[in-house]
């Protein structure tokens, strides 16, 4: 078990299930940046992992992770260093995650993104969903929505997939993956989160497949230079209007704005379909 | 061996010496040269290292703070708004207690921009739980470098070891590199690897906080009898904290420190040569601050500043915390030289008892 119980995640803590597949890597060495998972982590002197973990300010994540990487190579010991970040980390460590992947730093990102800086209160982060309210974006998040996943795999590094708190075995499938490869590996985890979103605590799996189903969440991997659409996402049905209007920063939208989010997921479809035929 | 050598390569000959694990870096004027030259010695396998190419100074010391973590021994440099922008993980590895050494080649801070010497960026560390040496000479650069690695580790405590920018990093003088080995590193307090059970600087509230950071202060403190022993055992002897010149019989007292330390002296002498009983304290440390060698000093105190807080000099500040009455010249800001002419015109109008206010700020150079 790797996150005990006891801890002081919130009820529905998509966090708390992501942390399960770091069962599944050989040593891993965990850091992580000011968010939730440092408080999930406990607080001194207690410590709710059974891996050693490392608090790090909050842009310096993926470096010193890498630096963690080359320290105990040049002693000879083999671990899994991985770097925990939420996307509030992305955000603020955003140069030094593409300096990462750029030197192809030895390490396994993943990042659990719960769609908003839920830590310090639910405001809007660059991962945030097309219009969902947050509270520095009361009437509807005007911005774009990044593409974590996609730009760090246009760095040509040995791994990159999506994955899901819904579809814990293809996220484990992928984790064990990433742990087997060397160099920068990335796995960007899709975290529904009953407190920041507004639904019920006992839906967040429920709420996560709904997302992959209706394709506002597409699971994929690149591996070897290559793109594919996991199977998941393949064969997923669903009602957009339905995972839309079931949480409550995105029961304002109007028919409009559904059409428009409608686009805009098709327009993302169709791009890493194009990706995968390449 | 004798090789002539720019202040900064002075750095990287002994950082080869000290055969670092890691060294992480980004390139500014005026650091890039220790940095360049290392990257060369790496390539060329003069030095087996893991040279990191980071993209920013944040990145560097990040990559730093991990490599140490491990138990590795590492090394940056940097220098101004380099330093400013790596400012938090600072933090991060004093109160990691992890040790480390890192060069600044001291500039002044924007704005405006400016990329000469001064001391304005150096002494933000002064908080942050650093030890903060300043050198006078390239010489001193490369002696003081190899302490570091040493008295870093017996402490666990980072030391930034600070020249002049362009001063000393630019210009070149013969430079003995010692036949010196550093002793075995001894294990450090702890170590992250697969198999430590506890996790690293989590959340801490109130009383531990104050009780690591109460440690921290107590370390640094104790740090001053290992850099008074480090400098006695050394093939030269600097005289551990600070260096006195022409002190003894000194009425008049100029406390500085850096690289135009050199061009003071040279004042002093000129005075001494009228009969004038001047002496100066250099400051080798900001911090731990050398304040039962203030203490100890008789007679009228001149603090010459290169950097400044609120209308005093730092260094300034610093003294009055153990002297009073003192008086305060802040001036070299930017690049500004002064030469001896200039030192001598400062403790002429102090030895003269003009100076009517407590600080001064100087315009007039050469």
């Amino acid at each position: 078990m790797i996150l005990l119980r006891g801890n002081t995640s919130c009820q529905g803590c998509p966090h708390s299930i992501a942390f399960k597949a770091l069962e599944y890597l050989e040593n891993p060495i965990v850091l992580m940046p000011a968010g939730c998972s440092t408080v999930i982590a406990g607080l001194h002197p207690n410590s709710s992992l059974t891996i050693p973990c490392v608090h790090v300010p909050f842009p310096s994540t993926p470096s010193v992770s890498y630096g963690l990487s080359v320290g105990l190579k040049r002693r000879g010991i083999r671990a899994n260093v991985v770097a925990w970040m939420g996307d509030g980390s992305v955000d603020i460590s955003y140069s030094l995650l593409a300096g990462s992947a750029l030197r192809n730093d030895d390490i396994i990102v993943i990042v659990v993104d719960n769609e908003a800086y839920v830590n310090t209160g639910v405001q809007s982060s660059g991962t945030t969903f097309w219009k969902a309210k947050t509270t520095t974006s009361p009437k509807g998040k005007k911005e774009e929505r990044r593409n974590v996943a996609l730009q760090m795999a246009l760095h040509r590094v040995p791994y990159v997939a999506t994955a899901s708190v819904g579809y814990m075995r293809d996220f484990i499938k992928k984790v064990k993956k990433a742990g087997e490869l060397e160099g920068f590996r990335y796995i960007h985890v899709h975290c529904p989160c009953p407190s920041g979103w507004g639904f019920e605590s006992s839906k967040t799996v429920e709420m996560a497949r709904k997302a992959v189903q209706c394709k506002a969440w597409i699971l994929w991997e690149y591996e070897n230079k290559k793109f594919r659409i996991s199977k998941i996402s393949k064969k997923a049905k669903g009602d957009l209007k339905d995972y839309l209007l079931s949480q409550t920063r995105l029961k304002h939208l109007s028919d409009g704005d559904i059409e428009e989010i409608k686009r805009k997921i098709e327009e993302e479809w169709e791009l890493l379909e194009h990706l995968e035929k390449l | 061996m004798k090789k002539l050598l720019t202040g900064n390569h002075a750095i990287a000959e002994a950082v080869k010496i000290a055969k670092p694990d890691i060294i992480a870096a980004y390139p500014i004027t005026p650091q890039t040269s220790i940095v360049e030259k290392l990257a060369e010695m790496v390539e060329n396998s003069e030095l087996d290292a893991e040279f990191v190419r980071v993209e920013s100074e944040y990145t560097a010391l990040s990559v730093i703070l991990g490599a140490i973590t491990a138990g590795a021994r590492g090394f940056t440099a940097t220098s101004s708004q380099g330093l400013l922008y790596m400012y938090e993980v600072c933090w991060w590895v004093a109160g990691s207690r992890l040790p480390m050494v890192m060069a600044i080649a001291t500039r002044a801070v924007g704005a405006p921009w400016n990329i000469h010497g001064d001391h304005q960026d150096i002494i933000v560390l002064r908080d942050a739980g650093w030890i903060i040496g300043m050198v006078e000479s390239a010489q001193e650069a490369f002696d003081m470098t190899l302490q570091a690695f040493k008295i870093s580790e017996e402490v666990s405590l980072p030391f930034a070891v600070g020249l002049d920018g362009f001063q000393l990093t630019h210009t070149a003088e013969v430079v003995k590199i010692r036949d010196y080995e550093l002793p075995k590193r001894k294990p450090l307090p702890y170590t992250i690897e697969p198999s430590s059970n506890f996790a690293l600087n989590a959340v801490t509230f109130g009383i531990p906080k104050l009780k690591a950071r109460h440690e921290q202060a107590k370390d640094l403190e104790k740090s001053k009898e290992v850099i008074r022993r480090v400098d006695k055992e050394f093939p030269v002897s600097y005289g551990g904290l600070t260096e006195e010149y022409r002190l003894d019989d000194a009425e008049y007292i100029v406390v500085m420190m850096g690289g135009w330390c050199g061009d003071a002296k040279d004042a002093i002498d000129v005075l001494r040569d009228k009969g004038i009983q001047i002496g100066m304290l250099r400051l080798r440390f900001l911090r731990p601050f050398p304040r039962k060698e203030v203490e100890k000093l008789d007679g009228k105190i001149l603090v010459v500043d290169r950097s400044n807080s609120d209308y005093r000099g730092v260094l300034g500040l610093e003294v009055s915390t153990v002297k009073h009455d003192i008086k305060n010249v802040v001036t070299g800001f930017g690049g500004m030289e002064l030469d001896t002419q200039d030192f001598v015109k400062i403790f002429t109008k102090f030895v003269n008892n003009e100076m009517k206010k407590d600080v001064e700020w100087w315009y007039d150079s050469a």
